[in-house]
């Protein structure tokens, strides 16, 4: 292969279709992979914070597993695992299940990384408050969802952000457990036309694309949701 | 005529039967014992200030009484009826104790309208529209209704404590917990909740009022509670306790309080 070879530019723009196909998967990835992991963080910090133990015991041990555990593993596990081995979605559409089961991956991993965010959040609302809240007939859900958790959100959106930007860049492992997403297609090509610099650079430059505007729409967000004290 | 027969009498003139009654009630922190055999009776309509030493105790009575702090021995009643353990039946309970903290503790991300609705609507199930309306009146009672849309940030430290009064008055609790509610005040802002407080007192509300203000005591209150070490050393009528305090534990704390 000689270096004009390596600098051509014409093999990103005969597979753009395939390049861009490949990026709105992980686009869908991304969006669907945000709000599971958001629901389900949420609910791991709530349950981080509760008054009863046993709660508080299964919501460290998610955190400790999920944290811990590479990402890959995890993937591969839903892929070999879930799939292949205990037979789950294996009647579905090969991409779909794949899509699913990335995504649940996805999820479970980032959510562990929300949960400890929006535990530091939690630790910034004064603990008066929420004892102002108990004291007016709130219950402890009541006042974890009206008063606390509105100012732990606001005041961690930043590092939600980067949380989120980590997340858009994970899903380039998904192809593990069977999503055909940018990183798959790049893959393929390399096979195909091979490692050149272009084709990495191209690649390179659509996750910027997507993972730079949502850091500086995060940060806008974080500095308009402020919570003065 | 006794000192406790006088203060009965008081409370008699006052109003009706027992309110918040507490047997026995004992307290530790680890090893550390900070309410030792309290018995206290709070009849209706009668205003008991608490005064005593720092680390005697009185904040976490004020806490017990809605169970902000468990205890571990005794028993407290509300209107006859023990405090629940927790759940529901706690949360409701503590509806009708309302509690003023030294630290105002507004929520920081709602206005001053927002947090006085916020208990009625989500507790009490009240419409939005009549909460609000009753919101008003009370902030016009506390005079900050001017204030309704801002967020407690841009007040000043006495306007926040009054929108903290009328948060905990949204409730129409039966009885008013504050704990050293001015002492996070600048002087000039002391008087104008001092004002909202005396005239709650003076319309009939059962008041519990840990402070050292004894301007308030003397006008407001029928009943002086001193506190030290856990325990109630003392328990009379305003005027008795400031001019004529029994026990030496209250004569020394007058004397350091007086002399400055
Ligand atoms: N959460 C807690 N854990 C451990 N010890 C505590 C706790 N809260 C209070 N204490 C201790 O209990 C004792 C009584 O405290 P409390 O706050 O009730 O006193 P206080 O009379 O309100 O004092 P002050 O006038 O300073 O407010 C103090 O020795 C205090 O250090
Ligand atoms: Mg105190």
């Amino acid at each position: 292969m000689n270096l004009h070879q390596l600098l051509d530019f014409a093999p990103v723009f005969d597979h753009l279709g395939q390049i861009l196909s490949g990026f709105w998967t992980t686009v869908r990835l991304s969006a669907a992979t945000a709000v599971f992991a958001l629901i389900i963080g949420t609910a791991v910090a709530g349950m981080r914070v509760s008054p009863i133990p046993v709660l508080r015991a299964a919501g460290t041990l998610y955190v400790n597993i999920f944290r811990n555990t590479p990402l890959t593993l995890i993937l591969l596990f839903c892929g070999l695992g879930l799939r292949d081995t205990l037979g789950l979605w294996t009647n579905a559409d090969a991409s779909l299940s794949g899509y699913w089961l990335s995504v649940l991956g996805l999820s479970v991993y980032t959510a562990a990384f929300i949960c400890e965010s929006l535990r530091a959040g939690i630790n910034t609302v004064p603990l008066g408050q929420a004892e102002a809240a108990r004291s007016i007939g709130l219950t402890f859900n009541q006042s974890l969802r009206l008063v606390v958790l509105p100012q732990a959100f606001r005041s961690v959106i930043a590092p939600l952000g980067s949380v989120l930007i980590a997340m858009i860049k994970n899903t380039s492992v998904a192809l593990v457990a069977g999503s055909v997403e940018a990183a798959a297609v790049m893959k393929q090509m390399f096979d195909d036309v091979g490692g050149t610099i272009p084709v990495f650079l191209g690649f390179a430059i659509g996750y910027m694309i997507l993972t730079l505007p949502t850091g500086y729409f995060f940060g806008w967000l974080a500095k308009r949701m402020a919570v003065s004290r | 005529m006794t000192d406790s027969g006088k203060v009965a009498q008081e409370a008699g003139v006052s109003g009706g039967g027992p309110l918040v009654v507490l047997e026995n009630v004992n307290k530790y922190f680890g090893e550390l014992h900070v309410l030792k055999d309290i018995d206290l009776t709070i009849h209706r309509g009668e205003v008991v200030v608490v005064i005593g030493p720092s680390g005697g105790g009185k904040s976490t009575l004020c806490r017990a009484i809605n169970r902000l702090e468990p205890i571990d021995d005794g028993t407290i009643r509300i209107d006859g009826q023990p405090l629940p353990e927790d759940g529901k039946e706690l949360a409701q309970l503590r509806a009708d104790v309302g509690m003023v903290f030294q630290s105002f503790n507004l929520f920081a991300h709602k206005t001053i309208l927002q947090n006085v609705t916020l208990g009625p609507t989500k507790v009490k199930k009240v419409g939005a529209a009549d909460a609000e309306q009753h919101a008003m009146e009370l902030l016009e009672r506390v005079g900050i209704a001017s204030q309704a849309e801002k967020y407690p940030a841009q007040l000043s430290g006495g306007q926040q404590q009054r929108a903290a009064i009328a948060r905990a008055l949204a409730m129409r609790p039966k009885v008013m917990l504050f704990d050293e509610p001015t002492s996070a005040l600048d002087p000039e802002m002391i008087k104008e909740v001092l004002d909202v407080m005396t005239n709650l007192a003076a319309e009939g509300m059962t008041m519990v009022v840990v402070t050292h203000e004894m301007g308030f005591a003397r006008a407001s209150a029928n009943k002086v509670v001193f506190m030290a070490d856990g325990q109630i050393i003392e328990e009379n009528t305003p005027e008795e306790f400031f001019t004529n305090a029994r026990s030496d534990r209250a004569k020394d704390f007058l004397s350091k309080i007086l002399t400055h």
